[in-house]
């Protein structure tokens, strides 16, 4: 969620019990504007925060003029100092996703993982992976499964890159409670291999993403109203600790992860 | 509205009755935008009817309204195909005749407006007090004077008089009034200088700062003054890098809409128009259907929590010399503060909802005790729940309830059992499965039902109640991982099938959920002395604790660096599913399995000490899942170690929390109500299928005699009979014609 609107936006997701301390929102209203500062950023975005055993990452995420573009991501342990985080490859992720357990809270744990080799049996050969790098892996594959927009809220231009939508005015209540309104902030999978028919009635500009209807596992959102309807909450039950906001007919929406960072593989046993 | 009084000068009004007749023509043309000459402002008059206040600092400015009229006219006509090549020539049209002092492009008198209606009020009453101003002005601010408070009529001859004053084709009189204008101090001049950054990019601007009369319907340079339109124009036309957009498509798009929709007060909304024409281009209108016409639910959901406040205005007089003396009513807001320093806990108002609905249901119920027990959210609901104890009478009510249902449990088992005996006779195969015996759930006020929850969706809806949890529950909720609905009554599908409906796997969660973790420094909590009895049978058996009056608090730091600081104050559940070990074998000795107590039935009599660990056990015995602890415990801050609060976090209940600071500590939950495990969950699997009868040489086929062995046989019966002795041989004759059959 934009850095600028962070408290008041915090107050929105807070129906999950996760949220900041006063220590925490105070630090991050100078920091992440230092950030944006240093890095040349366009906007920051606070990402959220992954809670390990004995700490937590905070983590913040920069955009460029084109915010479909890669975002630079950064972390911190206590809001203060932030590191860059390298970019995630395909082999982070591929790795990341055999790990299995809590995050530990210090960035340069290894885990040790047993690799297996397709052709013969099990190869042991153990290489350590950092917790550095998990958390790259993780963040990447949140953003790409479950980081979202509301539609509209950003345009394509016809050079190719991603804008704001000034003229976004939010979605109206009765498209709020449809999944099919909201987008993957993401490159788009399914967008390619819509029918014909499909794509008859989407509008290049705003429609340039996968909108999270055909989402697999089928129900893995809740869309909720909150504060008295008030506000649209969605929480992804595959990620949980995932939150997205948005107050119809504003342009308040954001999303923020306050969780462990793992995925819920469970999920098809518990809907 | 601050009218400047005075009286209508005789001729401004005179001249406007002498228009009156002809307004009404205009106005009854609105429609009619192409007819040309000056009944063209009709269009354009509608929008200012409605509109008086606006309209009233405008007035001294007399040249304003034509210009905007000749824009409707223009935009209606830029919407048909051929427009541009008119639109340049109306244009220099307009200008020629009215506003020679302004700039040459249409886009100038737009976003000369908003200025315009800043300055003017006071640029009018400069005009009227300083300058003297003729005939005109005065006379048109007077008759709007009139006009908003009076009669149409007047409105409509002022609006003549306007319309008159401004018209170049009908009459020259306007010009010294502007021109003095242009002369003096007129705003209408410092309008022209603060528009200062659009000057450079109207091109031609030049041309007409050189005084010329503004009023000259000669145009002086005709080629030089379309050159400078066709330059605007060209600039207006220009697309946008960005959005691709131009101006000039934007303006004629905005303007179309105002005069398709005709709204009141249109300058006032004007900049909406702009952004909603813009934003309509992302909005496809895919069928011809209309919106349904939403019904906000928000109205509702207020109507709801208004309730709680309500009741507490209404109730507060009443209560308020109870509530001197001891109130079981939490006070939700400073766990909340407290949580909050550890970035845990709801928004502030919703904590503060749940606190009033919290004393609306002490004020239903007889409640002794009352705790905040935290959140659990649900795919379509989320359930907040409450922790009571009532006070001691009323408890029996309850148990009642509960026996009732047990009773009809059981006479369902006879009834079955009545069946099973009739069936004997028939000889069905019989089973021999026998089921489990039932564990008693434990009564009110003991072991996991100690204490009494409530659940509402949301603050200000009703409380309900959950039923009391039976071990059966609890042991099937832990081969279960779902996720709650959100509606109590929904069915749990799931694989053991679970007893019950969502109450009750919720009661059976919270149950879990409490008895895993619900801590307390360790030294609050005592055990009650009587029990010593209890404790010679090992330790484990005292069940209960009271406050301990003499508690001394620890401070932050050993909190949270050792969790042998913390003990549990509620009961772990057992294997069982209850907290106290039933032994259900003790009257019926038979001894049948029940895997999980087969080392205890082999000892029946000893008690449930060796499963469960006792009560006010600490934190640093508990097991840690693999290699991740059971707690982390952390000071809410680390810059302010003085002022730190205790924060513990389970790990094995993600969302569960407890924090101490000084005497006070609390526990809370906010999470979806299922334990951590590293492992994915596996679901058990379902019994290997039973066998249909037992294998016995009556069932199984025998193969049938080849005719060989048939001739042989039929050879040696022969033999025997011949022989006739050997009394062996007659079983297989018998078999033999059994075969035969």
């Amino acid at each position: 969620m934009e850095a600028a609107s962070l408290l008041a936006a915090l107050e929105l997701v807070a129906g999950g019990g996760a949220g900041l301390s006063p220590e925490k929102r105070a630090v991050l209203g100078s920091s992440l504007l230092l950030l944006q500062r240093d890095y040349r950023f366009e906007r920051v975005w606070f990402w959220g925060c992954i809670q390990g055993v004995r700490g937590a990452y905070y983590i913040a995420e920069g955009l460029g003029p084109d915010r479909a573009a890669p975002r630079s991501r950064l972390y911190s342990l206590n809001c203060v100092e932030w590191s860059l985080l390298p970019p995630a490859t395909k082999e982070m992720v591929a790795q990341a996703e055999q790990l299995k357990g809590r995050f530990q809270g210090d960035p340069s744990f290894e885990y040790e993982y047993t690799e297996i080799n397709a052709e013969d049996s099990i190869v042991v050969c153990t290489p350590m992976i950092k917790e550095e790098a998990r958390l790259v892996a993780t963040i990447e594959q949140i953003d790409r499964a479950v980081g979202i927009i509301p539609r509209g809220a950003f345009v394509k231009t016809p050079l190719g890159s991603v804008h704001e939508n000034r003229n976004f005015e939010g979605l109206s209540l009765t498209e709020a409670k449809k999944l099919s309104s909201y987008f993957h902030f993401t490159e788009p999978v399914n967008l390619k291999n819509k029918t014909l028919l499909e794509k008859a009635d989407l509008d290049p500009s705003t429609d340039f993403l996968d909108s999270l209807e055909h989402d697999i596992p089928q129900g893995s959102w809740t869309v909720q109203l909150e504060k008295g309807g008030t506000v649209v909450v969605l929480r992804s039950l595959l990620w949980l600790g995932l939150t997205f906001y948005h107050v119809p007919m504003t342009k308040q929406y954001g999303y923020i992860y306050f969780g462990s960072g793992e995925k819920n593989l469970d999920l098809p046993f518990m809907m | 509205m601050a009218k400047p009084p005075g009286e209508p000068p005789p001729q401004a009004v005179l001249r406007g009755e002498g228009q009156e007749r002809d307004l009404g023509e205009h106005l009854r043309r609105a429609d009619s935008p192409d007819r040309p000459e000056p009944p063209q402002w009709g269009p354009g008059q509608p929008p200012f009817e409605g509109f008086e206040p606006e309209r009233e600092p405008r007035q001294p400015q007399q040249s304003e309204p034509a210009p905007a009229s000749y824009r409707y006219r223009g935009v209606r006509r830029g919407s048909q195909p051929q427009e541009p090549d008119q639109d340049p020539s109306q244009l220099q049209d307009r200008r020629g005749s009215v506003g020679q002092t302004r700039a040459p492009g249409e886009a100038p008198y737009q976003w000369h407006s908003p200025f315009q209606h800043l300055s003017d009020p006071r640029g009018a009453e400069q005009a009227s007090s300083k300058l003297q101003v003729p005939e005109i002005s005065i006379s048109q601010r007077d008759v709007l004077g009139q006009d908003s408070d009076q009669a149409p009529e007047a409105r409509q001859s002022m609006y003549q008089s306007y319309a008159l004053g401004l018209d170049p084709y009908q009459t020259q009189e306007p010009k010294p009034a502007y021109q003095t204008h242009v002369a003096g101090e007129d705003p209408y001049q410092a309008d022209e200088c603060r528009r200062g950054p659009y000057q450079p990019h109207e091109p031609g601007y030049g041309l007409y700062q050189s005084g010329y009369s503004p009023y000259n319907d000669q145009i002086p340079d005709p080629k030089s003054r379309m050159l400078a339109i066709q330059n605007a124009k060209a600039y207006l036309l220009k697309s946008s890098t960005i959005s691709g957009l131009n101006l000039y498509d934007h303006l004629a798009s905005v303007l179309t809409k105002i005069l398709d929709e005709q709204p009141t007060n249109a300058v006032d909304i004007i900049e909406n128009i702009s952004k909603d024409v813009k934003w309509a281009q992302f909005q496809k209108k895919m069928d011809t259907l209309r919106d349904e016409h939403e019904i906000l639910p928000t109205f509702e959901a207020a109507e709801k929590r208004k309730s709680l406040f309500l009741t507490a205005n209404g109730e507060g007089d009443e209560e308020l010399e109870e509530e001197i003396g001891e109130t079981p009513l939490p006070n939700v807001m400073e766990t909340a503060f407290y949580f909050e320093q550890a970035g845990i806990g709801l928004s502030k108002d919703e904590s503060y909802h749940i606190f009033l609905a919290l004393k609306k249901l002490i004020s239903v119920q007889p409640i002794q005790v009352c705790r905040f027990w935290g959140k659990i959210l649900g795919l379509e609901m989320n359930y907040i729940i409450a922790e009571v104890q009532y006070h001691e009478g009323e408890e029996e009510e309850e148990t009642e309830e509960e026996e009732v249902i047990e009773e009809g449990g059981k006479g369902m088992d006879e009834v079955e059992d009545e069946d099973e005996e009739k069936e004997k006779e028939d000889e069905p195969p019989k089973s021999t499965y026998k089921p489990p015996p039932v564990i008693p759930e434990e009564e009110n006020g003991t072991g996991a039902n100690k204490y009494v929850y409530f659940v509402c969706n949301e603050p200000g809806k009703p409380w309900v109640k959950l039923p009391p949890v039976t071990p059966a529950q609890i042991v099937c909720a832990r081969k279960i991982k779902k996720f709650f609905t959100g509606r109590l009554d929904a069915p749990v599908v799931s694989f053991p099938p679970f007893p019950g409906n969502e109450a009750n796997y919720l009661r059976a969660q919270i149950a879990r959920i409490s008895a895993g973790t619900q801590v307390s420094p360790i030294g609050f909590y005592q055990f009650v002395e009587e029990e010593g009895d209890e404790e010679e049978e090992g330790g484990g058996g005292r069940d209960t604790c009271e406050e301990n009056p003499d508690f001394q608090p620890l401070s932050v730091a050993e909190m949270v660096d050792s969790l042998s600081t913390w003990v549990h104050h509620v009961q772990s559940i057992l294997k069982q599913g209850r907290c106290v070990w039933f032994n259900p074998f003790q009257k019926s000795e038979e001894e049948e399995e029940e895997e999980e107590e087969e080392e205890k039935a082999e000892e029946p009599d000893e008690l449930q000490q060796e499963t469960g660990p006792p009560l006010l056990t600490p934190l640093s015995e508990d097991e840690g899942i693999q290699n991740i602890p059971a707690w982390t415990a952390q000071p809410s801050t680390n810059l302010i170690p003085q002022h730190a609060v205790a924060v513990l976090q389970s790990n094995r209940w993600p969302g569960a929390y407890a924090f101490a600071s000084g005497k006070k500590f609390d526990n809370i939950y906010f999470g979806w109500g299922h334990k951590y495990s590293p492992e994915n969950h596996t679901p058990a699997l379902p019994p290997p299928v039973q066998a249909e009868y037992p294998s016995e040489p009556e069932i199984t086929e025998t193969r049938d005699p080849t005719l060989e062995e048939e001739l042989a046989f039929k050879a040696a019966k022969e033999a025997a009979l011949a022989a006739a002795e050997e009394e062996e041989d007659e079983e297989d004759v018998e078999e033999d014609e059994e075969e035969d059959d």
